[in-house]
Order: C-alpha cells, then sequence, then structure tokens
C-alpha cells in the first residue's frame, strides 16, 4: 500500500485516505489561448515509465491539496511537497536526482 | 503451415505426436521492413495479420520486448460483447465481435470463442438508466441486445443475490452473443496465421528508440539493432506514452493497473458472464471451475503489473454481496495489467504528429473483445497511410476537435 506524507497537517496517510489528481505542475491555458495550448493542458500527459510529480489531495483529513514526486514503477516516493508551487522545490528535485541518476529531468 | 484438424491429429498419432512443427517461425530481425509494428498483444498481431491478408504487404515485422500476449492480452477476463452506445464504438466493437464468432476457423487455431452472454447488472437507478438508453442505441444501430428485469436476472443466474441491501438488483442489459475467448490462443493465432504469411514476429526485441528525420519516421533502435521502416505502428497499450516520448510527442493518455484474480476451481455454477459496473466487478466461470473476476483500476499513475491490494478487498467485498455463494472460495492468484486510459475511455486510432508513425492504443479495460475489429481497421489506415471508416472517428485530434467518443456511460469503466 502507497504511504504518502500529507505536507498540510504531517500525517502519513495510506492510499486509501487519499485521492490522486493526475500530473501536477501544468500550465493552465484558459479561452483566448492557442488551440495547442488548450489541448495539451486539457488532455495531454507525460504519464512517464518513472519519476512521476503528482496531486493528491488528503480527502479523508484535512482536506487539501498537495504535491508528490514518486516512481511509477517501484511505487517508491521520493518526497511530498506543498501544492502552492509552479514547479517542484530544489530538495524535491535533489533528492530524485541522488536515486535516479539517470533522470532525465522534469 | 501445418493445418491443423481431426484428421491431423489421427495423423500424427502414428507417429507419436513428434511431427508437429513450430507453430510461428522464430527468425532474426532484417535491417529494414516496409511496417514496424511494436507490440505483440493481441492488436499488434491482429494489425500485422490483416496487413497480410487483406492488403498485401508481407514485408513486415512485430517487435515485442517480451514474449506473445505477455501484455494485457493475456492478462484480461476476456469480456466479448458489442452493445456500446456511441456509434462509432458500435461499428468497431460489432466488427471484431463478427469476426470473433468464426475466428478460429478463419485462423485455423482453436482460440475457444464461448458466445455464453454477456449480463451487465444495473444496481442504481442512473445505471438502469444508462443501461434503458444502451438498449435504444444498440437497437438503432442494428446490435441485438436487451434490457431485462431483475426476475430474468436471477433465471439467467441463479447465484445472484437480487434483493441487496447494498446493491440490489434492478435489472440487466444481456447480450446473449456476447462471451468469452481464449486470451492466448487469440495472441497466438494471429502470431502462426501472419508468420504464415510472412510476417516476422520477433519476440525478446525491445524498442528503446525511435528514429524520425525531418518529421519522418526512418526506423526503430531496439535491443537487437536499428530496424529500417517506412511505416512504423505503436501497438503497445499501457506503454504508449512511452514510445510517443521517443518520438517526441505526447498522449492524451495515463497508464494505470488493473487487476484480475481466479478463485480455486469449483463445479459449474454459473454458464453466463456477469458484470457489476456499480461495485466493479465482473465475473465469469472458466472451463477449468475457476471463477474469474475482474476488479478495479488504480486511481494513479503506475507500472507495476499488480494493482494496489485493497481493490481486491473492495472487489471480493462487493462481489460478495451480489454473490454469496463466493464467500467461503478460496481465491488463487491475483494479478494486473497496465491499462492505457483516454478521457472519454474509447481508443486512439490513426496518425500521430510525426508522418509515417500509426497509433493504436487508449484501449483501457476493454479492448481484448475489439482486438480484430481493431487489427483490421489499423491495418487499413496503415495500409492506405489514412484512416479506414472505422478508425477514422478514433483519431487523435478527436480532443483537439471536442469529437469525444463518451463510452463512460454509468460507471466510467466499460470492459
Ligand atoms: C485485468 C484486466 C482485465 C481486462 N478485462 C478485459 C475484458 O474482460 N474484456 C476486454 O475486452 N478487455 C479487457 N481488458 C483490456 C484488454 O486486456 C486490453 O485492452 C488489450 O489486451 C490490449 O491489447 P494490446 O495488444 O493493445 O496490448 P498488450 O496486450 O498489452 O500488448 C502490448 C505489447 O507491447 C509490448 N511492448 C511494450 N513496450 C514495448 C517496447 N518498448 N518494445 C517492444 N514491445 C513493447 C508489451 O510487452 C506487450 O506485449 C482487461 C485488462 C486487464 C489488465
Ligand atoms: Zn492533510
Amino acid at each position: 500500500m502507497l504511504l504518502l506524507t500529507c505536507p498540510n497537517c504531517g500525517a502519513e496517510c495510506a492510499e486509501t485516505e487519499l485521492a490522486a489528481g493526475g500530473e501536477a505542475h501544468l500550465k493552465r491555458f484558459g479561452p483566448g489561448s492557442e488551440d495547442g495550448d488548450f489541448t495539451s493542458y486539457l488532455f495531454q500527459r507525460k504519464n512517464p515509465k518513472g519519476v512521476h510529480f503528482e496531486r493528491w489531495r488528503h480527502a479523508f483529513g484535512c482536506g487539501k491539496w498537495f504535491h508528490a514526486a514518486r516512481c511509477t514503477v517501484t511505487l517508491e516516493v521520493f518526497g511530498t511537497y506543498s501544492a502552492q508551487t509552479t514547479e517542484p522545490p530544489k530538495e524535491i528535485v535533489d533528492k530524485v536526482k541522488a536515486k535516479r541518476p539517470e533522470w532525465e529531468g522534469w | 503451415m501445418k493445418r491443423y484438424s481431426a484428421f491431423a491429429v489421427a495423423k500424427e498419432a502414428f507417429s507419436y505426436h513428434q511431427g508437429w512443427e513450430r507453430a510461428w517461425r522464430s527468425p532474426e530481425p532484417k535491417g529494414r521492413y516496409d511496417v514496424v509494428i511494436i507490440g505483440a498483444g493481441g492488436h499488434g498481431l491482429a494489425t500485422a495479420y490483416y496487413l497480410a491478408k487483406n492488403h498485401g504487404l508481407t514485408n513486415v515485422a512485430v517487435l515485442e520486448k517480451g514474449w506473445l500476449g505477455g501484455g494485457n492480452t493475456g492478462r484480461n477476463t476476456t469480456i466479448i460483447r458489442s452493445n456500446y452506445l456511441q456509434p462509432p464504438s458500435a461499428a468497431i466493437y460489432d466488427l471484431a465481435h463478427t469476426l470473433y464468432e468464426n475466428l478460429s476457423q478463419k485462423l485455423n487455431f482453436n482460440i475457444m470463442f464461448s458466445p455464453r452472454g454477456v449480463l451487465m447488472l444495473a444496481q442504481t437507478e442512473h445505471e438502469l438508466r444508462a443501461w434503458k438508453r444502451t438498449a435504444h442505441a444498440n437497437r438503432l444501430a442494428g446490435i441485438k441486445s436487451e434490457l431485462v428485469d431483475a426476475e430474468r436476472v436471477k433465471s439467467l443466474c441463479p447465484i445472484i443475490n437480487i434483493d441487496g441491501p447494498r446493491y440490489p438488483v434492478l435489472g440487466g442489459l444481456w447480450q446473449p452473443r456476447g462471451g468469452t475467448a481464449r486470451h492466448d490462443a487469440v495472441a497466438w493465432g494471429y502470431a502462426r496465421a501472419a508468420s504464415d504469411l510472412g510476417v516476422d514476429v520477433i519476440q525478446q526485441c525491445e524498442v528503446t528508440g525511435i528514429d524520425v528525420e525531418g518529421g519522418k519516421v526512418t526506423g526503430a533502435q531496439t535491443s537487437r539493432g536499428a530496424i529500417g521502416c517506412d511505416k512504423l505502428a505503436i501497438v503497445v497499450a499501457g506503454h504508449s506514452g512511452e514510445l510517443a516520448r521517443m518520438a517526441g510527442f505526447r498522449l492524451p493518455v495515463e497508464s494505470v493497473p488493473l487487476q484480475a484474480l481466479v478463485s480455486e476451481p469449483i463445479k459449474p455454477c454459473m454458464d453466463i458472464v456477469v458484470m457489476a459496473n456499480t461495485v466493479h466487478g465482473y465475473m465469469s466461470q472458466s472451463d477449468k471451475g475457476e471463477m474469474v473476476i475482474g476488479g478495479g483500476s488504480d486511481g494513479y499513475n503506475a507500472f507495476t503489473q499488480r494493482g494496489s491490494f485493497q481493490h481486491v478487498e473492495e472487489t471480493v467485498r462487493a462481489l460478495c454481496e451480489t454473490f454469496p455463494i463466493l464467500s467461503r472460495l478460496k481465491m488463487l492468484r491475483q494479478w494486473g495489467g497496465i491499462v492505457d486510459m483516454t478521457g472519454d475511455r474509447s481508443p486512439i486510432i490513426g496518425k500521430t504528429p510525426v508522418e509515417g508513425i500509426f497509433i493504436n492504443c487508449g484501449w483501457g479495460t476493454g479492448g481484448f473483445k475489439s482486438i480484430p475489429g481493431s487489427g483490421w481497421a489499423m491495418a487499413a489506415t496503415v495500409a492506405r497511410g489514412a484512416p479506414d471508416e472505422i478508425a477514422g472517428p478514433f483519431s487523435l485530434d478527436r480532443f483537439a476537435e471536442g469529437r469525444m467518443i463518451d463510452e463512460s456511460v454509468a460507471a466510467a469503466v466499460a470492459h
């Protein structure tokens, strides 16, 4: 079972306590934007076999959103961090790099 | 190719069955092919077979990183039905269903197609209405499928508890023509027939890169060397995102584990397939007597071919209420496959942003039933360089154009 620590309330949660919210750090495009950008924001996903940055909600807890860096092959969690950011913080990127030297970057 | 028949079995008996030949060749990859297909699941192999059979293209290779049908094709619960809601789906799934009906004869390989009937339960008012709508749509599309009431459900499948309390059975959508087939046999049958027509089916050959020059594909890098090609077909289900990345584009697809389990074998007790979409459980009884149970998919991307443990519990708990006889059964095996989910729960077939690269993916939790139709349409699309009538609506650009083919219906699953 996947265990993630909610950075908002500090609880260590099993996946049954959480709701997965898909790829994190999508750049949002609204009405009036280029078709390509809008399509890409709405539908296209990286879906990597490896390091994935993703959104989670502590649904049966504090109710707040947060982000996690996780490996989709081993389910290893590199770390969780605040959702109030547009890119993964340096300490999370460093943790990933330390464990996956071959990683191409996010 | 030596044909399989009762006569051949009798004849081979005289020589102690030593004369049977290998079902398919195991060739070394050539340096170049007209068409390279990545992925020897049912869809890739069927595409190869119909390229050769319907379009006369035989300088074709199917590259598989593991073994034939080792992906979702060999991991699924083999439900075959064609009573889908939207007209484009009805067209492709019904083509597939119809081809399945005499596929054993066509391929000269027993795929054990068993049209025992598929019943989709309605366990909420919402679901009942959705099935009513589907039944009407099916009638318009000329697909035989009927709405049945709870009593009929009970007579079709006496081991169902229709009373609830949590999930009372209100009725169901019944397709008598639906059923199951032997999953591996579908892959093997297509591989054997394609190989016989000259297609190279190459196992243990992983594609690690895709060569694109000036916006056009020129070949693939593999664990067994570089292979050039004019056209490349990506047919890798859960790995579609990875292959698309190698070719330089992204897809509206996410990969999640979907799991299944089987029980110890018991005496025959259920002679149809039952799907309970509200509780994400579906079941049939195998010829060996095992109850074959399909469960839910994980809510997050992963490539672990096992799935989350709590889904086993959820599936079994819900099924025990609908099928009380299951409560004392021991489960023998559990496994997962990585399914490629699109937002509208419909597949993607057709061209990609790279010239010469075609894709067939997004079958998600329900693409075993479509293998013959998908291979048929994909082969036509690859051969002509443009989608045929069946594939047309499933093009990749439908997302940008807002032409969704919504098959998530009541419970967001479509097996
Ligand atoms: C548990 C479960 C239950 C299901 N139940 C049903 C059901 O009841 N009815 C139904 O209709 N459908 C069902 N499905 C869905 C169905 O199994 C799939 O949609 C279908 O099998 C997909 O076939 P495919 O040929 O596209 O993919 P696959 O069979 O997965 O084949 C893809 C192949 O590509 C290969 N590959 C991947 N990457 C590479 C690479 N880099 N190089 C070379 N080869 C590569 C893989 O090894 C694999 O063999 C179920 C799926 C699962 C997991
Ligand atoms: Zn919390």
